[in-house]
């Protein structure tokens, strides 16, 4: 058996991919609304220059990734060694050698990776104008608003994403977290004029 | 030399890999092997199956190995064909 052809039968034993996905888009979703909060703070106290939003903003990428990461594969590598145990009680076998026990070991690294990865990748998506402005000022005239358009954007189509997973109209899923965002929107708009 | 024929294994495997997941996998490591898969209990972790092989020269090591590996476990063999002949093994 081919390494490819192990690796996705360790994916479905563990049924890894439903929590992969989940995380993915839990964790995106938290990326880009933070990083969302981030920049409606920056806007609405109007004078912040844009090397200290960058690192900022880099700095949380980071935390939420690490974060995921750590927290992730803790909680996870838990769940699959008691899952194993409880196979093995229900088996009477020793399987820490079976496909179970190498899917215990590497499930939880491969959900860590993406859980931290995703946060991280989505938030750099979003600080990318603002990059891009600090280096060629010329192609970006309004950097704090284009990184907010590209949040509005990423949380639209992670809820897009959703609906294709449960197969709901594609539309009112996205608009669904898009209205989340929003009012994350108003909530810091709303605290910050108190 | 004896050739081993047919083989009736009864198995206790994990729900996971599935039944399509266990056979091919077996399949891939046995190439010339027919396996016919039935599951004749089920229970709330595990599940008993029948597994019927049939080739021209069965190695029931690699089979035995490939069973264990997906975490299940030969319980019993029931039923067995061998066939005996003169010829030696080409070296």
């Amino acid at each position: 058996m081919s390494i490819v052809n192990q690796f996705l039968l360790l994916v479905r034993i563990t049924r890894s991919q439903h929590i992969a996905r989940r995380y993915f888009v839990v964790n995106g979703f938290d990326g880009a609304l933070t990083m969302l909060g981030l920049l409606m703070g920056f806007y609405v106290s109007d004078s912040v220059s844009l090397p200290v939003i960058i690192s900022v903003c880099l700095g949380a990428a980071i935390a939420l990734g690490m974060s995921g990461m750590t927290s992730a594969y803790i909680s996870e590598a838990a769940e699959k060694k008691l899952e194993l145990r409880s196979l093995e009680e229900a088996m009477i076998a020793d399987l820490r050698e079976s496909a179970h026990g190498q899917a215990a070991r590497l499930m939880p690294f491969l959900i860590a990776m993406i859980n931290g990865l995703a946060p991280f990748a989505i938030a750099l998506i979003i600080i990318f104008p603002l990059a891009l402005a600090h280096w060629q000022p010329q192609l970006i005239a309004k950097p704090l608003e284009t990184a907010t358009f590209v949040a509005f954007l990423i949380i639209f189509l992670l809820g897009v994403f959703l609906g294709r997973i449960t197969d709901s109209f594609w539309l009112w899923s996205g608009l669904r977290t898009l209205i989340v965002a929003l009012i994350t929107t108003l909530l810091i708009y709303s605290f910050s004029s108190i | 030399m004896v050739k081993v024929k047919r083989l009736v294994l009864d198995v206790l495997k994990p729900h996971q890999p599935n039944g399509l997941d266990f056979a091919c996998t077996l399949a891939e490591k046995c190439l010339d092997c027919h396996f016919k898969f039935s599951v004749l209990e089920v229970d709330e972790q595990t599940e008993t199956i029948i597994l019927v092989v049939e080739g021209e020269d069965i190695r029931f090591d690699i089979i035995s190995e490939t069973i264990n590996a997906m975490g299940a476990t030969v319980h019993s063999i029931d039923e067995i064909e061998v066939i005996g002949s003169h010829a030696t093994p080409e070296s």
